[in-house]
């Protein structure tokens, strides 16, 4: 169980900033929540005084339904706002938008961007409290933390667990998330791709690189697999999909070639057949959809426990 | 400097919950169409024991039993300088129709019986809803709620601290009155 009864940061910006005690604390939170969300009434009214504004400048499925989905079993009020149909296309700059909505008594802030830093840049200039829902390529807070859950849930205390990160490391706020996130709990971590996709430095965080799939299998406790961002890539970082699906995908052989089970998990939106085949995110080794259950109560525990936190 | 008062001794503390359970025979008989509730985190110590007697007075292997916590209706969550900690809450029945026992420790200003009672809305609608407590501080009351049954009624002032201990870490179960809060140990 967790130390410390409140976070020690105002705003959730990125795992970086948050200490073991924040985590842990995060994550037992969450373990009640878990419990609200399974009830006939899956609705408490802790937040029922407060407004929250989910503001997604960049496109979302998953993560705003699980913020929306989240903020109202709590009660609270909910606007949202995309960019697409917004005054954004005016030339509104972000802390015009951001001022305007807080005007209309706005208590906090859900964003995801697609830059870098954005809510770090309004974190120093409202006073509202912010939720990184994912800044470009930096850190995908929230996402970590239902992974940690998700992980917790199966494999109990992540304290010298091995955990392996594969595919598009470069382009994924998820596995920068992800890897401060565990290494705070005490996990191993290990990333695996092809080097083109992994960041130079990246051992820096005190993480091992590994470029043979089969090999970080039999490693790993728990295989965390990403999406290729071929959004976020402006050049060629591999000769082709099918190249890639036949060198790093995973493949329901690997997985009986294995003396052992290992979780598997994807943060989705899945590409079947390039990282990971059909046979495999829906085998029952695959808890992909634990993980989308889990993200609702991991982010009303977070939302809960910043908006009580009022020093 | 101390100003505790023992209230109630390891002795009396065991003859009230044995006089409690009889009193709750008496009137629920054998607990059909009953479910006892215990209040998560501190009520639970009270409900456990209660439940275990009721158990061996009735000679049935079990009753309906859950625990519910109930920091997410509190109304006073916004109020304080730190978030309220939950405990878990394991009800794995509905209460519809049924004869509701809540217990608690102790009834103070009775905002957390409130809380309790909105919180049962979402699990059903009871027939009935009654209240246990091993302690009632009678003057104290900041709501019209009042307890059903009662193992011990003191009268202390708002500034007054009660504290009862469960037997924890080989030491003797409990209940302690502190003339003020800040007298209190932590």
């Amino acid at each position: 169980m967790s130390q410390a009864n409140s976070l020690s940061v105002p705003h959730l910006l990125g795992i970086k900033d948050l200490t073991k005690d924040d985590i842990t604390l995060i994550l037992d939170t969450a373990a009640t929540f878990k419990e609200v969300i399974n009830r006939p009434v899956k609705k408490v009214p802790s937040l029922r005084d407060l407004t929250v504004a989910n503001l997604f400048f960049e496109d979302s499925t998953r993560t705003r339904i699980s913020f929306e989905l989240a903020e109202k079993r709590l009660s609270a009020d909910v606007i949202n706002f995309s960019a697409s149909s917004s005054s954004v296309k005016k030339g509104e700059t972000l802390l015009d938008t951001v001022n305007n909505i807080l005007a209309m008594k706005v208590d906090m802030i859900v964003m995801r961007h697609p830059a870098p830093g954005a809510p770090h840049f309004l974190a120093r200039h409202i006073s509202a409290r912010i939720l990184n829902a994912g800044d470009g390529t930096h850190e995908h807070p929230t996402q970590a933390l239902l992974d940690a859950y998700s992980m917790r849930e199966h494999l109990g205390d992540l304290e010298g667990k091995k955990i392996a990160i594969l595919g598009d490391i470069l382009h994924s706020r998820v596995a920068l998330s992800n890897i401060f996130c565990l290494k705070k709990l005490g996990a191993e971590v290990k990333v695996c791709g092809p080097p083109t996709l992994i960041p130079k430095y990246i051992s820096s965080l005190g993480v091992s690189v590994e470029h043979d799939i089969e090999r970080t299998l039999r490693w790993c406790d728990a295989a965390n697999i990403l999406r290729i961002q071929l959004e976020r890539q402006d050049i060629r970082y591999f000769p082709s999909l099918r190249e890639y699906a036949l060198y790093f995908g995973i493949n329901k052989a690997m997985l009986d070639r294995l003396d052992k089970t290992i979780l598997i998990m994807h943060p989705g939106p899945i590409n079947r057949g390039v990282e990971v085949t059909s046979d495999v995110a829906d085998s029952e080794h695959s808890i992909i959809l634990q993980q989308v259950e889990n993200g609702v109560a991991v982010r009303m525990a977070a939302l809960y426990l910043l908006a009580g936190n009022r020093q | 400097m101390n100003q505790e008062r023992i209230i109630l001794s390891q002795e009396r503390f065991a003859l009230t919950i044995e006089r409690l359970c009889h009193q709750l025979i008496e009137h629920f008989d054998n607990f059909e169409n009953a479910c006892i509730i215990g209040l998560q985190p501190r009520g639970v110590f009270l409900s456990d024991r209660i439940y275990a007697r009721l158990l061996q007075l009735l000679d049935v292997p079990s009753l309906e039993y859950g625990k519910l916590d109930i920091t997410f209706y509190r109304d006073d969550y916004r109020l304080r300088s730190k978030p309220l900690l939950p405990s878990a809450t394991s009800m794995d029945f509905q209460v519809d129709n049924k004869h509701v026992l809540l217990i608690d420790d102790v009834l103070y200003s009775g905002r957390t019986v409130q809380a309790a009672l909105a919180a049962l809305n979402d699990y059903g609608r009871p027939g009935a809803v009654e209240l246990a407590v091993l302690i009632d501080r009678r003057f104290n009351r900041h709501l019209p709620i009042q307890a059903d049954f009662i193992g011990m009624a003191i009268d202390a002032l708002d500034q007054a601290y009660v504290q009862v201990e469960w037997g924890q870490k080989g030491m003797e179960d409990r209940v302690l009155l502190f003339a003020d809060k800040k007298d209190r140990e932590k």
